[in-house]
């Protein structure tokens, strides 16, 4: 779609401005029932697009995004724009700085219509626990369109923006992506900068996209790539132009299908058939199914609970009032209420932020308290390791692995909120890509009718760490058969 | 099962106000969660090094430089304190 966009910009069949303003008449449209944005920024994006216009019309030469509409999840920081993280304590933020992946998006001449809605600081699989709204899946407005970044594949479903960029740490561009109908890239950890995304776990965050096809992914994935030295855990990569190695033949590409992706009795027996499908379309294109085991995978979900809420526990820490965001010193300023400095982090924190994420922080004060560290975080960090160890033995057998992106398709606004470890559970087969670090791709793979409508179904191809051109040649060879 | 106290303990050592009818809750939520990671007790772990990160990168460096950044940028923190005198973030005494 972004290829077909920027030829048209290129041969000026349509102006970036008019194309802006179409998706800004779109979203005034639709956004009022879907509610996918939590903040606009219409003059600057279209002044940013009417300056990509005149680099047209002069004939200077401009890259795939250029003048293309896009949505940034509100956890990414962009200059003099707000970023609420989905948070309440963030409600007067305005970032001082770009984001790297920002800074590369403006230096692409990519246009951001405004900033998503998601999940409060990323945590949940709903959009849920946002402080501002509650997000709609486009495709059945009754249910939830996934989390954490919710809001920006519901903008891509519903025709909002062209793509978007979401966060994962768990599954949080994937899971959205599956529920929406999208496609949803999580890179190999160290593959984009993690610089100016407002921290949930540093050890899993990745930046990524959520596109309609898998060559847009591609796309920005190459802009987004890259070492930065504001991020010492990103690797220097080749530079590779993802896009361009699209479209070889699969014939011979040995695909694992790991048994215990299929035991589990969370999975819904429809979406298990649209998996068993997409295996047999694979088979059909000339790849080898491979039955692999991957026995660790039943403690991916508790370790992801130990790791990430640890990792939560001291990244949320500087949110207490004192440098930005809200603070309850700074109202009882107004009051003449006499607080301390203790009073002013214990009630900031209890004011501002939510229940989720306070339960969060807890579990992890807890896991890194004194005599537990060695129960639960260190054991948690073993379990990581035979995760990881187990992937680089399957992946000596086969090239990729194949399985549904989450148990289910979209369930409804509401179902789950009330016992959050049934929603963590929505994270089962995602979970596992963030910990051993391996770069996953959610695909659309059919839809399964449900109360009259068509819910769509993603399916979850993971690759060999830094093995990304395989990984979307066959997600893009899938897609286009 | 976490008790009120220990709940009250750990919203303490968090920095976070709870009533006592959160620290209710949150004992049954917070208890329900470690009784599911408990599962992890399973795994046999006796040969494997715990691992912090996955690609295996350490002690990366780079030069200890000041880049000093530009007037509008500090203006643009400064904006953000909750609290300021001049272009100082104003805080409560400590002690």
């Amino acid at each position: 779609m972004i290829r077909d966009l920027h030829n048209k910009l290129l041969n000026q069949e349509i102006t970036s401005e008019k194309l802006t303003e179409d998706y800004f008449a779109n979203i005034e449209k639709k956004d009022p029932e879907i509610k996918a944005y939590i903040s606009l920024n219409k003059e600057f994006a279209l002044d940013k697009a009417r300056a990509v216009d005149k680099k047209i019309k002069n004939g200077e030469e401009i890259d795939l995004l250029a003048g293309v509409p896009c949505a940034i999840k509100d956890n990414i920081c962009i200059e003099g724009l707000s970023a609420t993280a989905g948070s309440k304590i963030l409600e007067n933020y305005i970032s001082p700085y770009d984001a790297t992946v920002i800074k590369k998006l403006k230096e692409s001449d990519a246009i951001f219509l405004g900033k998503t809605n998601m999940d409060e600081f990323a945590m949940g699989s709903s959009t849920e626990n946002s402080a501002y709204q509650i997000t709609k899946n486009p495709h059945d407005t009754l249910r939830v369109p996934g989390g954490s970044s919710g809001g920006s594949a519901a903008a891509v479903a519903a025709d909002e923006c062209v793509w978007a960029l979401g966060s994962d740490t768990g599954g949080s561009i994937r899971q959205p992506a599956s529920f929406c109908g999208a496609v949803g890239l999580k890179s190999t950890y160290g593959m984009v900068s993690r610089y100016g995304l407002i921290a949930m776990a540093s050890s899993l965050d990745q930046i990524g996209p959520i596109a309609k096809t898998v060559e847009d992914a591609a796309i920005i994935l190459s802009r987004l790539a890259g070492k930065d030295r504001f991020d010492s855990t990103t690797i220097k990569t080749a530079g590779k132009k993802y896009e361009d190695f699209l479209g070889a033949d699969i014939s011979g590409l040995k695909i694992g299908i790991p048994k215990e992706y299929f035991a589990s009795v969370g999975l819904d027996k429809n979406v298990e058939k649209k998996i068993r499908e997409a295996a047999t379309k694979f088979e059909k294109l000339g790849a080898k199914i491979v039955d692999v085991s991957l026995p660790s995978s039943d403690f991916a979900l508790a370790t992801y609970y130990i790791i990430m809420p640890s990792e939560v526990s001291s990244n949320l820490a500087r949110f207490d009032g004192i440098r930005f965001g809200k603070s309850v010193g700074a109202e009882s300023e107004k009051t003449g209420e006499d607080l301390t400095l203790g009073d002013i982090y214990f009630k900031t924190r209890a004011k501002y932020l939510g229940r989720e994420v306070k339960r969060r922080i807890m579990l992890g004060t807890y896991a890194l308290s004194a005599g537990y560290y060695d129960q639960y975080y260190k054991k948690a960090q073993k379990v990581r390791a035979l995760i990881k160890k187990e992937f680089e033995d399957a992946f000596k057998k086969v090239d990729l692995i194949l399985g549904p992106t989450a148990p289910t398709p979209a369930f409804k606004i509401g179902e789950k909120t009330a016992r959050p470890l049934e929603m963590y559970l929505a994270d089962i087969y995602t979970v596992t890509a963030n910990i051993a670090g391996l770069p996953a791709i959610s695909v659309p793979c059919g839809t399964i009718s449900e109360d009259g409508k068509e819910l769509p179904v993603g399916m979850q191809l993971m690759g060999k760490w830094f093995g990304e051109e395989i990984l979307l040649n066959a997600a893009y060879i899938f897609e286009n058969s | 099962m976490l008790s009120k106290s220990e709940v009250q303990k750990i919203a303490s050592l968090a920095r976070i106000e709870i009533t006592d009818e959160e620290a209710e809750k949150y004992s049954k939520e917070l208890s329900d969660i470690l009784g599911f990671v408990d599962k992890l007790n399973e795994a046999d772990t006796e040969s494997v090094e715990p691992i912090a990160h996955i690609t295996g990168a350490k002690n990366i460096t780079r030069q200890d430089k000041v880049v000093e950044a530009i007037i509008e940028t500090k203006e643009d923190i400064i904006k953000n304190f909750p609290e300021r005198k001049d272009r100082f973030d104003k805080v409560k005494a400590v002690f």
